[in-house]
């Protein structure tokens, strides 16, 4: 089933224009990898998904993207509901200088999920054992998320995002900051997500791509070069430029 | 002059030197600087030297005519003074032989001393110009010696400027030390009376007596009134100084911003003097018209008009320092929470605000020392009676204010009035002193969280 599609998406920083016709469908429940040579648009295009380039005062977005049979750049959009079901994570870990505890429950208590105490402590227990931090972290709710690892940092970030239950999660090179065991962890994390979640992550690493995606699309230069199963682009790409990438022939 | 001319010589051989054969060790500037260097110090520690002692050595050669005459040694000063003051041609008095000859003698020697301190600088100008330029052209070393001179011109003025206030802060102790001698640290820091004008009465001719001052230097009004009065410039400028650098941080387009924040800067350029004037004027009378209208006895001085003038005068600090606060917090921190759906002013309040809280005391702790330290604002709007009153329709003073009516007109040292001066400036040195440190820790702490 299709979960979000763009259709002939177009994004401009100021003059200068980043992404170029986007045509892409995200399967629901299967994870998709976006890979492509830096600067080539993968992050604009994930940040237009939760319209997160409305931020950036120079950045324009044109085209539709079909989220529910809805039009998330039309106008009668409501970005916070819009961004409640679609979460995201960083390249770099960016837990609030905050508790463990008030990362996780800050999104809930922003959308009203929780009526108790009980309830929010039950939404960050199950947040935190989804993304398999629970044990490390139980005894130290109180402590600052700023103290943890980075791939703690990381899985606390993650934590944050599906604490909301966004039925979407964006990442944006979540590893690329990790040491392998780190990578690892969440790479395991991101195929248990994928039960519930439908999961997009923009990656540098082909092995990665490879590892945990169903699905993959290339970019090159702004342009959407291929897409398709993740298995028929790496042994099978149409493109020679996927070829050529893949192969570590170039970018 | 001569500097500048080496400069360039001391360049130029270098080039020839690059020019000839081998490398140089250091780039050619460094030779000119070293030439430059060489030509104007030693010169001039020479010329400081000769300055000095010149008219210690004319005086002594001039009054060994007079040795073994006799003479007492004022009498040896007079004569001197006398000679000096005929050669200067504004001698009145009647003039004798005796000054008469030796104020020739001094001229003499003057002008002989005039020009062979020329000759003599100039040779040494010679002199150590060409032995630096020998040291060049045997291409020695010239960057190490250029960099330390540089170290110890900068460690020569850092040194300057902490002496300074060493000096500053011993006269203070030893003043403040002497005052308390008179009058009991008890009863400074707990009477509730301050009346200095009572010390202008005594007759210098009595002698001291503690007792009548008993009630004349109790602090607490004016300790009351300073901390009143920042805290009705702090209730002005925290809220209005904070918004506004919020604003500018987060929500004023680049346009704006670049408009707004000088703007914003130019209330912290106008002189404190026109802020004043500003209270005592335009604010003070005001407030008693409206304050009359209400039915209210307002004074014309009051604590109100001055610090809210002065929380006017304090809000560009805070709003300048927390707008830079709120820039440094770090983007990602926004995108994660505007990515979990929250609103600009949720992300301001929840996220934003609290990281940046540190910077934030900090600039307010800053803003809170300088209210405390303003003068000017209060001796013009807020009055000189010390009143022990909380009412801010009332007039108050403060220590600075105080401070400036005690050592306005002449003084007489040793008084304890003017002791007392030395004692206020202690205290509010030593309050502010604690505030500043408190608050650079607080920003410096904050810095280490995000580095
Ligand atoms: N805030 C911005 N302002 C102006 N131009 C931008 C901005 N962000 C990205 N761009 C430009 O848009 C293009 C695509 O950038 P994008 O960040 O999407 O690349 P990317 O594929 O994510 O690269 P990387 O793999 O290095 O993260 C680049 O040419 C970049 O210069
Ligand atoms: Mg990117």
């Amino acid at each position: 089933m299709i979960k979000i599609s763009a259709k002939n998406v177009d994004v401009f920083y100021g003059k200068k224009q980043a992404l170029f016709n986007i045509n892409l469908d995200i399967e629901e429940n299967q994870v998709t990898a976006l890979i492509g040579p830096s600067g080539c648009g993968k992050s604009t295009f994930l940040r237009c998904l939760n319209r997160m380039n409305d931020v950036i005062d120079i950045c324009k977005v044109q085209g539709e993207i079909v989220i529910n049979d809805f039009n998330i750049n039309d106008k009668g959009c409501d970005v916070v509901r819009l961004r409640e079901k679609i979460g995201m994570v960083f390249q770099k870990p960016n837990p609030f200088p905050k508790t463990l505890y008030e990362n996780i429950s800050y999104g809930p208590t922003i959308h009203g999920m929780a009526q108790s105490k009980q309830e929010m402590d039950e939404i960050v227990e199950t947040s935190l054992k989804k993304a398999a931090l629970w044990e490390e972290v139980k005894d130290r709710l109180h402590e600052p998320g700023t103290g943890l690892s980075g791939g703690q940092q990381q899985r606390l970030c993650i934590a944050r995002a599906i604490s909301v239950q966004p039925e979407v999660i964006l990442m944006d090179e979540p590893c690329s900051a990790l040491d392998p065991i780190a990578t690892a962890q969440i790479e395991e994390l991101i195929d248990e997500l994928k039960k519930e979640h439908t999961i997009i992550i923009v990656t540098h690493s082909m092995a990665q791509a490879a590892r945990v995606s169903q699905r993959t699309g290339f970019f090159h230069l702004g342009e959407l070069i291929e897409h398709g199963s993740t298995d028929k682009i790496f042994k099978n790409p149409d493109n020679t430029k996927t070829q050529d990438y893949i192969t570590g022939r170039f970018g | 002059m001569l500097g500048f001319t080496s400069y360039y010589f001391g360049r130029k051989k270098a080039y020839t030197i690059q020019s000839t054969n081998k490398r140089l060790t250091a780039l050619p500037q460094f030779y000119g600087y070293y030439l430059a260097i060489w030509c104007a110090i030693p010169a001039f520690i020479i010329y400081s030297l000769w300055a000095i002692f010149e008219p210690t050595i004319v005086k002594l050669l001039i009054l060994s005519d007079y040795a073994n005459q006799g003479y007492l040694d004022d009498e040896l000063n007079l004569i001197y003074e006398k000679t000096k003051a005929l050669s200067r041609g504004q001698f009145t008095g009647e003039v004798t032989s005796l000054i008469q000859t030796s104020s020739e003698k001094y001229l003499n020697l003057r002008s002989i001393a005039q020009s062979s301190k020329v000759v003599i600088v100039l040779c040494i100008i010679i002199a150590s110009v060409a032995y630096a330029y020998k040291r060049i052209s045997s291409n020695n070393r010239t960057r190490e010696p250029v960099e330390k001179f540089f170290n110890a011109v900068l460690f020569t003025a850092s040194l300057a400027a902490i002496l300074t206030t060493v000096g500053i802060v011993f006269s203070l102790i030893f003043q403040t030390i002497d005052f308390f001698k008179v009058i009991p640290l008890f009863d400074f820091v707990f009477g509730t009376h301050w009346y200095p004008a009572k010390a202008f009465v005594r007759d210098s001719s009595e002698a001291l007596d503690p007792t009548m001052y008993s009630d004349t230097f109790g602090a607490v009004p004016i300790f009351a009134g300073t901390f009143f009065i920042a805290f009705i410039a702090m209730c002005v400028a925290i809220p209005i100084g904070l918004m506004s650098g919020i604003y500018l941080a987060e929500y004023a387009s680049y346009k704006v911003r670049q408009y707004a924040k000088p703007l914003i800067e130019i209330l912290a350029g106008i002189p404190t003097v026109v802020y004043g004037f500003f209270a005592a004027l335009t604010v003070g009378p005001f407030l008693k018209d409206i304050g009359t209208a209400m039915g209210l006895e307002v004074s014309a001085e009051s604590a109100l008009a001055a610090g809210g003038v002065m929380g006017i005068m304090i809000i560009p600090f805070i709003s300048s320092l927390s707008d830079d606060v709120i820039t440094s917090v770090p983007q990602s921190l926004r995108d994660g929470s505007y990515a979990m759906g929250a609103t600009k002013s949720e992300t301001i309040k929840k996220v934003i605000f609290p990281a940046a809280l540190p910077g934030i005391v900090g600039s307010i702790l800053l803003g809170v020392s300088r209210a405390i330290g303003e003068t000017m604002i209060v001796v013009m709007a807020s009055g000189l009676a010390a009143n022990l009153t909380l009412n801010p329709l009332e007039s108050t003073s403060t220590i600075t204010a105080q401070i400036v009516v005690i050592l306005i007109g002449d003084q007489a040292f040793g008084d304890p009035k003017t002791q007392a001066a030395f004692a206020l400036g202690m205290s509010l040195f030593i309050v502010t002193l604690c505030l500043n440190i408190v608050a650079l820790r607080v920003v410096k702490k904050y810095r280490e969280k995000y580095e």
